[in-house]
């Protein structure tokens, strides 16, 4: 039963979308480290994607709020650090969706253009909006593009 | 006086990683181009993100109920202990880079070595912060090479930097007998051991860079220990402002 538990609080936590790109939830993006009950408490292992990123306190309020209206008002939320947050933890459907987004997903070698699929990009610089991404272009139709970096 | 040593020594890497991200947040609108603007911002805020993680261990390992924004913006310059390269003013483009091309190749070492702490929770900010180092150093010394390499003016300013900056270096390595304590216990690295790989990583890119490395200078300051440049007490005088004139201010 204990599992069927859980399964209901990961469907709450697949509703609380990233502040930042909200076409994926926090589940997408790999940052729910567990879901278990300890003596009839909840506790939701949460990890931030990178040190800095200033979503981290906003998807802790929108974590706590999702699972206070699902009625888990005594859920305890603890901070992991490990093992530090990868870019391979992203689903395979946060795949999918950052591409229908306009966000190139992480790849290891080529970074296709999310626009039109062209293989012929180029980095703008490591950096971009969000500490997660990168700045590239399409050097076939011009564009430019985010990339979700690998890390 | 004496707080313990590992109290010392997480404060020391917290206040440096505080100070550089403090410094990098002054460039916010003011690099060279738009995508140095993000690339410096968002450095910035990974150091002030390592900070929090370090300095809320820090405040708990204190026990005297200060958080990390109690020690951030309520201590004055001689309670805080980053080194003291961390907190020279950014100057051009090319000092921000040689300053933090020094620094990120110290934290490549130094986290790399914390993995293996003995104190877990140490170990595992160590391992966060590693993969940040990581890209922060492809920056930073991208830039050193292109400068170094680039024309006669950016060669002459970027060396100058290196003149200016290299006597502080000596502090990366200068171990003092809290980290002594600690490294016998496996919960900080001996200096001493890590210094050989710096430099060999330094020299290589300098070598690339087309520059040429400084020797050896006498070094009278001592940040770990609360000795610090006159620029340091000016820069807190900005950062904790807000804080000091309306405690506990909120966004």
């Amino acid at each position: 039963m204990v599992g069927e538990q859980e399964q209901r609080v990961w469907q709450v936590l697949a509703t609380v979308p990233d502040p930042e790109i909200p076409i994926l939830s926090v589940v997408d993006l790999g940052i729910v480290r567990f879901v278990r009950w300890e003596r009839g408490a909840l506790h939701v292992g949460l990890t931030p994607t990178y040190s800095g990123c200033p979503a981290t306190e906003a998807i802790r309020r929108s974590v706590r709020e999702a699972l206070d209206e699902a009625g888990y008002h005594e859920a305890a939320l603890e901070e992991t650090l490990t093992p530090p947050w990868s870019s391979d933890w992203l689903s395979p459907e946060a795949h999918s969706k950052l591409r229908e987004y306009g966000i190139a997903p992480p790849a290891p070698r080529v970074i296709s253009c999310p626009r039109c699929g062209s293989h012929w990009t180029s980095r703008v610089s490591e950096f971009g909006s969000t500490p997660c991404k990168a700045h590239y272009r399409c050097e076939e139709c011009l564009e430019p593009f985010d990339h979700f970096k690998c890390i | 006086m004496s707080a313990p040593d590992l109290l010392r020594y997480v404060l020391r890497l917290g206040d440096t990683s505080l100070i550089l991200g403090q410094r990098l947040g002054e460039w916010v609108g003011h690099a060279p181009a738009l995508e140095e603007d993000l690339g410096l911002g968002n450095l910035a805020l990974d150091f002030i993100g390592q900070a929090r993680l370090l300095l809320s261990y820090a405040g708990e390992l204190e026990g005297r109920g200060r958080d990390e924004d109690a020690l951030a913006f309520l201590r004055d310059a001689p309670e805080f202990s980053n080194l003291t390269l961390a907190e020279q003013p950014n100057g051009d483009f090319g000092r921000t880079i040689v300053r933090q091309w020094l620094i990120d190749a110290w934290q490549l070492e130094v986290y790399e070595a914390l993995q293996a702490s003995t104190d877990t929770r140490l170990a595992a900010i160590a391992a966060k912060a590693l993969k940040e180092t990581r890209y922060h150093y492809r920056f930073s010394c991208g830039w050193l090479v292109r400068l170094g390499d680039g024309t006669q003016e950016s060669h002459g300013r970027v060396q100058e930097s290196i003149d200016a900056l290299w006597p502080f270096t000596h502090e990366l390595f200068a171990a003092d007998e809290v980290e002594d304590r600690l490294a016998a216990l496996g919960v900080a690295p001996r200096l001493d051991l890590l210094e050989p790989r710096w430099s060999a990583r330094v020299s290589a890119a300098l070598h690339e860079a087309t520059l040429t490395r400084p020797s050896k200078v006498h070094f009278p300051w001592h940040g770990k220990r609360g000795v610090h440049t006159e620029h340091l007490g000016h820069m807190l005088g900005e950062m904790q402002h807000l804080q000091r004139t309306y405690p506990g201010a909120q966004w």
